[in-house]
């Protein structure tokens, strides 16, 4: 029920922006409030819908998906979580996906934040990994399969002390435990234990800061998921090979939840964007055609050519 | 009652009056802003004092069996920090501040000039025909690797200024132009897509937890 009607309802939004154009190229331009109507609802309704946009997998989120794969079971994965619930609708989806495809290849995380809200993000991508049929059915322990080793300020400089001892900026994990005493940790000294660093970041401290330091500086390998404002300036590290892959916004998160063959969250919001985009588009064209159309008529009034 | 009932309730609540903001400016809007402000304030003293002063000093330096002498250092230059508050002395908040622009000069000067420099350089050195694994000619690739050329030579002809763009010069830097125009019109779209994922964020909280038309 609830999908026909948005179906329907967002039909009618479609022929209707012919005659906001009709409108606004008589010189009867509509007022804002009536675009955020329309952008509110273009994305509100997908949401209700139950269809799955085709999505081709981009080389860049294939690159890492090809490198994870290749982690045999056991793998010790450092997980940055860089971002806080602004950005969640982008990178949580993405986180889930990630810690669900570690929990079910026995890979071992440990996780850290270089923005304070990180930490909590990561419990709760665990939460939500943990309530997978196939991850519930195996049991997963804290310290032994994965450990939150928390947030810790410092930015960058947290990075680079790593490089020399992890427990020298974490010496005692989220529930207050001992580095020493932390069953997954015992052996891993630095990023040279570490098989795989996987960050998720939403500007400063994150990617950026983990390939300067974690990649170039400690030759560890790195694959990130950003929001897109941010994949724009990550592009350039991945064609130079100092990223293994990159999860780029919401169509990356959406193109990695396929590629992993998990039905997350981001492949419906995938859609809720798609309707988004082109109702601001839509907009665009009309803003620039009565422009065009008002300019030619303020030249020629008569409407002579 | 379900304490996370009431804080979804809260949540939507909040949400709904920023989103007042769209109608018009408002004291409810006021309201909701001023508690996020006030809430975010709070939570990050909160995890900064619980992660930095109490987990890693006040564990790793004053109850530790073995403590480690040189977080003392840190907290002395935080401590300084705090004698802005006093307009006498407030001079002495300029240390802690230097030492943390020296180090991270220091560190950036190598740090960028490596990732964001020798490396970006050299990836951008590199055989314009562009080969598969079998030997045969990837055209695609090759396409790529020919735009990359095109683009770094022209828009680095566009940042020339000792000679007046003029003639063929200034056609190529012309081109350069709109490689710069594509890369800000690429940003800009990106940006949008992520402003449009907070929206579908909060749209996702309100139809989904609160509402529970969707799961």
């Amino acid at each position: 029920m609830l999908n026909t009607s948005a179906t329907v309802i967002l039909t009618l939004m479609g022929v209707s922006l012919i005659y906001i154009l009709y409108l606004t190229i008589t010189g009867r331009p509509v007022e804002r409030r009536v675009v955020f109507l329309y952008v509110g609802f273009s994305v509100w309704l997908p949401l209700l819908m139950k269809i799955t946009p085709p999505l081709p997998i981009t080389t860049d989120v294939q690159k890492l998906y090809d490198y994870i794969i290749k982690l045999p079971p056991g793998s010790k994965v450092l997980c940055a979580f860089d971002f806080d619930p602004p950005s969640a609708a982008e990178l949580q989806p993405m986180a889930v996906a990630f810690v669900k495809y570690a929990f079910k290849h026995d890979l071992k995380l440990i996780i850290m934040g270089l923005w304070p809200q990180g930490p909590q993000q990561a419990q709760m991508a665990i939460a939500a990994a943990l309530e997978d049929p196939t991850v519930a059915s195996h049991p997963h322990e804290e310290g032994v399969d994965w450990v939150n080793l928390g947030f810790q300020s410092g930015n960058e400089f947290v990075i680079l002390s790593m490089g020399g001892e992890f427990k020298r900026m974490f010496p005692r994990d989220k529930r207050l435990i001992p580095y020493d005493s932390i069953p997954l940790m015992k052996n891993v000294v630095n990023f040279s234990n570490v098989d795989f660093i996987m960050n998720f970041g939403a500007g400063y401290p994150g990617t950026k800061e983990w390939v300067q330091i974690g990649v170039d500086r400690f030759k560890s390998k790195l694959g990130a998921g950003n929001t897109a404002v941010q994949a724009t300036e990550v592009y350039p590290y991945l064609r130079s090979g100092q990223l293994v892959g990159l999860l780029g916004g919401m169509s990356g998160a959406a193109e990695f939840e396929k590629v992993l063959g998990e039905k997350g969250k981001a492949s419906t919001f995938l859609l809720a964007q798609m309707f988004g985009h082109a109702t601001v588009m839509a907009f665009v064209i009309i803003g620039n055609v009565a422009f065009f159309v008002l300019r030619r008529k303020k030249k020629d009034p008569a409407g002579n050519n | 009652m379900n304490m996370e009932i009431v804080g979804i309730w809260v949540g939507a609540i909040l949400t709904l009056g920023i989103f007042s903001f769209l109608y018009k400016d408002n004291p409810v809007y006021k309201v909701c802003e001023a508690i996020f402000i006030g809430v975010s304030a709070g939570y990050y003293a909160i995890v900064y004092y619980f992660d930095s002063i109490y987990k890693k000093f006040w564990q790793g330096a004053v109850t530790a069996d073995h403590p480690d002498w040189w977080l003392f250092g840190g907290a002395i230059l935080g401590v300084l920090f705090l004698t802005r508050l006093f307009p006498k002395i407030g001079w002495v908040a300029r240390w802690p501040l230097a030492f943390i622009v020296g180090a991270t000069a220091g560190l950036y000067m190598v740090t960028y000039f490596v990732t964001n420099a020798m490396n970006q350089v050299a990836s951008t050195i590199m055989d314009v025909i562009a080969r598969g694994d079998a030997g045969d000619i990837n055209w695609v690739q090759t396409f790529g690797t020919l735009v990359i050329l095109v683009g770094v030579t022209t828009g680095l002809m566009y940042f020339f200024f000792s000679k007046e763009h003029k003639g063929a010069f200034g056609g190529a830097a012309k081109v350069g132009i709109w490689f710069l125009m594509v890369t800000f019109g690429a940003s800009f779209g990106y940006t949008v897509m992520s402003r449009m994922s907070l929206l579908i964020g909060r749209m996702d909280f309100l139809l989904g937890d609160w509402l529970g038309l969707i799961n």
